[in-house]
């Protein structure tokens, strides 16, 4: 017989052999007080999980609507007070809520961005700029079986900011749960038996570690009630940072989908069932019947895993996609679109059931402990200029600020005489050979390529000209449009968050311009904030022209990429090597 | 006295020997039992559906050529259940045999070489022991993803008092409850394993305690091991019949008067089983079954209360016999009816 015991029944029979006088079997055990002797394994055990608890605690959150009636939990990620939550939990609150932290210290907190599909919410926590925080863990290392440690506030029993722990294990990874109500879908996330219950929304989960890897979000119930019946569920901290900048850009942010629906057949494989023909995966070459190989990075061998991984996605970002069509493989990177229509994310669109509604649809959003009718919020004088209500946003302070940010490093790239209204006057090579020139005047385009023109009157439609380019002279007159009116030539401008460049490169910022149909992504550098290329769609139905900049030189005296990498549909164009820039008040007069 | 007591230090040493062990992975993860676990444990789906009857549960795997010991009960009243193995791969079983004594179904894939439980090599733990849960809980998992895993302690060992809906729970044996909530909708067949992945017992059916609280439970596999060795073996098959009564709804068992007689009114906590009427040209009139007959056993079993007579009549299927003693003035008269098939 082998039996593993709880260390009160492990005392109860080491107990016993001290009765029976078996003593040297306890050399190895040491006595731990009250006559109770526990072995040395256990108790260290004990220790390195108190250790790790008291280490964890003060990053986490407990979140109060202004008047400190409902609420939840939360997480901070840094020290500039920047926490994770659920959307459910801030929903309601206003820009403004209450924050205690184990300090036992109340602080003011404003809402930054928010996740509705994805159920999750950033706020930051005001009036310090040293807030402990969580250490980040790898979510995809998580194994079923490991312990794990869910912190909160359930049932709101933190009077005292003191948080709840419960103790558990990851009972699945990977889990699939199906959108309650109409958002709300949890991709990819991770199954705990750790209790979760009201009031731990939005809280961390950690590993035995003490790193984050997920945010409880969602429990199972049916006839037991609203409470913990053995399966939690935890959004993995791997998607939410995916979706972190994005978070931080103030916006009401979107999920992602590809464009086209996937069954599974018979066989085990997953094919593709239908394909929207704009969509930028049929652009690329994906058709019906073609069976999906692998996506992000990971095989496809159910629907489930295939929501799994596009879940974890924010709109707008580059995935690669691998399928086969008559036993050829293809490998393209798509770039995925938005889930929703703008107007079904906002406020007053369609949201998910409230905690009073009736839906018996297991698992759902951790009700909340108790029920939030909007307040207006009290908004403390000194932080009113942290938030900015616009539609679209869930604060457009922090948009604002980002997007003023990266205008500066634009203008320091650039220098300043760039942004005066003038004509630019191009000359170089495409390809070290082929001679080239520009004019990019106020109102047309033109380009000469060897011996061959091409044309874009600023007055009409954008046309993919040149050829094979997707709109080259259009793409070059948003770049002018952007160094020299930003404010006022687009309709909108924003900062979208950050995605890998390209799919599979480097994190960069995103920054969205659109004029009429014609719309740019902006990619900006992380770390010197630079502008490294920019993709410009002409409309919906072309794919883009991708313009990669090669390294900052002087030309004619101006800061200015030596090269412009140019590329279309996934394939290279050219790279044009500019020799002169001459910029030319326009009632100079310019021939052609 | 000499040889209890020896018994006793030596249990305790082995007991000791392994404490080290148990405390040493108490802190580590379980991804190796559950590594070992996983492939052993499929996932059901057959019929149900409706509010509070699952059509999905879980399965294990208990011979390389695809027996699948379950909970018997309504998933399996379809003529094919589906089977989703842990790689993912698909089959349609059939059900073999059954117990209803220890609610147990065998199901049959046509495969082979598959992982499987040595049902004759399984552990017996007592209060304390820290177990692991596995299955398809909310049916959390499809396809090739592993079912869910729970951690917990054995609360007790101890007779299954529980009851279904007004009825008593056909099983009143032995069971392993645990202090983890392991027996939500689609965990009945799931099993039950030491920390280091031995066998311990099939997660039950949803029950309520007779206090009305969910309980959280197993049989041990102690328990069900001759049956499932008898039907895989082939020495016990299912009939058409069997199946023809699992339904997992409350009226459906039979009543009295299936059998030509009705009850006194059921108005007290234990209403003595009284014989009301005899209905004529019905077996019970022709066998000679008259109004204020006590019915005192049923299949052997003491009737208390008209509720315990209807306990008997739920587990009744077609073609049984149902032997009723009654006691008339100051004796025992001898019925014995033939179990009618169900309209």
């Amino acid at each position: 017989m082998r039996v593993c015991c709880t260390p009160q029944i492990r005392s109860k029979i080491l107990g016993c052999l001290i009765v029976f006088g078996v003593s040297t079997l306890l050399a190895a055990k040491v006595s731990s007080g009250a006559g109770l002797t526990v072995s040395e394994s256990v108790l260290q055990a004990e220790q390195q999980r108190i250790d790790t608890i008291s280490r964890i605690v003060p990053a986490v959150v407990a979140i109060f609507d202004p008047s400190g009636q409902g609420g939840g939990s939360g997480v901070l990620i840094d020290e500039a007070g920047f926490a994770i939550t659920n959307f459910h939990v801030v929903q309601g609150l206003g820009g403004f809520m209450k924050c205690g932290l184990n300090d036992g210290n109340v602080y003011d907190a404003v809402l930054v961005g928010i996740d509705p599909t994805g159920d999750v919410a950033m706020i930051q926590l005001l009036g310090r700029d040293d807030f402990p925080h969580a250490e980040i863990g790898d979510s995809d290392k998580v194994k079923m079986g490991d312990w794990t440690l869910a912190l909160g506030n359930p049932f709101l029993l933190a009077d005292d900011f003191q948080p709840t722990v419960t103790y558990g294990m990851v009972s699945g990874v990977h889990r699939y749960q199906y959108p309650a109500g109409t958002f709300l879908e949890y991709t990819d996330c991770i199954q705990v038996d750790a209790s979760i219950n009201p009031g731990n929304s939005g809280g961390p989960l950690f590993n035995a570690d003490g790193e984050l890897i997920g945010i409880n979000g969602r429990i199972s119930v049916e006839k037991r009630g609203r409470v913990n019946v053995g399966a939690g569920y935890a959004i993995s901290i791997n998607q939410v940072m995916n979706f972190l900048d994005h978070l931080k850009s103030g916006r009401i942010v979107d999920h992602a989908t590809l464009g086209a629906t996937v069954t599974s057949l018979s066989d085990g494989s997953v094919v593709v069932s239908n394909i929207l023909e704009t969509s930028d995966a049929y652009l690329s070459g994906l058709r019906r019947d073609d069976e999906l190989i692998s996506f992000a990075g990971r095989p496809v061998r159910s629907v489930n895993q295939f929501k799994n991984i596009l879940g974890i996605y924010p709109k707008g970002w580059q995935v690669p996609l691998s399928y086969q069509r008559d036993g050829k493989r293809t490998d393209i990177v798509v770039r995925l679109a938005g889930l929703h229509r703008r107007a079904e994310l906002v406020p007053g669109g369609p949201v998910e059931p409230g905690p009073d509604e009736p839906d018996d649809q297991p698992p759902i959003p951790i009700p909340l402990p108790h029920s939030m009718e909007p307040k207006a919020p009290e908004i403390p004088d000194e932080y009113k200029d942290l938030y900015e209500d616009k539609p679209g946003y869930a604060n457009y302070y922090f948009n604002r600020v980002r997007t003023d940010q990266l205008l500066g490093a634009l203008e320091e790239q650039f220098g300043d005489s760039s942004r005066q209204q003038l004509n630019w006057m191009w000359a170089g090579t495409v390809n070290e050979e082929t001679p080239v020139q520009f004019r990019l005047l106020t109102d047309v385009i033109a380009a000469k390529l060897g011996a061959e023109f091409a044309v874009q009157n600023l007055d009409e439609d954008p046309q993919p000209v040149p050829e094979s380019t997707g709109g080259l002279l259009t793409a070059l007159h948003q770049f002018k449009k952007l160094l020299q009116a930003p404010d006022d030539y687009f309709t909108e401008f924003y900062y979208v968050g950050s995605e890998p460049l390209d799919g599979t490169g480097d994190r960069v910022d995103v920054l969205i311009s659109t004029k009429g149909l014609v719309t740019s992504r902006w990619y900006f550098d992380r770390d010197d904030l630079r502008l490294v290329g920019f993709d410009t769609s002409i409309d919906e139905e072309h794919q883009p022209c991708e313009i990669r900049f090669g390294e900052m030189t002087e030309i004619d005296g101006r800061p200015f990429p030596e090269k412009f990498h140019v590329r279309h549909a996934r394939s290279e164009w050219g790279t044009i090597e500019l020799q002169t820039f001459e910029a030319i008040a326009p009632e100079a007069g310019v021939g052609q | 006295m000499t040889v209890s007591r020896r018994f006793l230090i030596c249990s305790i040493v082995s007991l000791a020997m392994t404490l080290t062990t148990g405390a040493a992975s108490q802190a580590e993860s379980f991804s190796n039992a559950v590594d070992q676990v996983q492939p052993k444990v499929v996932k059901l789906f057959g019929a149900g559906g409706l509010k509070n009857l699952a059509n999905y549960g879980t399965g294990v795997l208990v011979s390389p050529d695809g027996h699948i010991a379950t909970v018997w009960n309504h998933l399996l009243d379809s003529d094919v259940v589906t089977v989703v193995l842990h790689d993912g791969r698909r089959f349609f079983g059939k059900v073999v045999g059954t117990d209803s004594k220890v609610d147990l179904a065998i199901i049959k894939i046509e495969a082979e070489d598959l992982p499987f439980f040595n049902i004759s090599d399984t552990a017996e733990v007592g209060p304390g022991a820290l177990i692991l849960a596995f299955s398809n809980v909310f049916k959390v998992a499809t396809g090739d993803e592993p079912v869910s895993v729970m951690q917990g302690v054995v609360s007790a060992k101890t007779k299954l008092a529980a009851r279904r809906g007004r009825y008593r729970a056909s099983y009143d044996g032995d069971v392993y409850l645990v202090d983890a909530v392991t027996n939500n909708p689609g965990a009945a067949g799931g099993v039950l394993t030491t920390a280091d992945g031995k066998l311990l017992g099939m997660l039950g059916r949803e029950l309520k305690g007779t206090n009305n609280t969910w309980l959280n439970y197993a049989i041990p596999f102690s328990v069900l091991e001759k049956s499932i060795n008898d039907i895989v073996a082939g020495r016990f098959s299912r009939t058409d019949d069997l199946l023809a009564v699992a339904d997992e709804t409350e009226s459906s068992g039979f009543q009295s008067i299936d059998f030509g007689f009705l009850l006194v009114p059921d108005v007290v906590a234990r209403t003595p089983a009284y014989v009301d009427s005899v209905i004529e040209e019905t077996e019970a009139a022709k066998l000679g079954l008259q109004p204020d007959d006590l019915i005192v056993f049923a299949n052997g079993e003491l009737v208390h209360s008209i509720q315990t007579l209807q306990g008997v009549f739920q587990r009744l299927l077609p073609g049984d016999d149902l032997q009723l003693i009654v006691r008339r003035n100051n004796e025992l008269v001898t019925f014995t009816f033939e179990v009618p098939r169900k309209q």
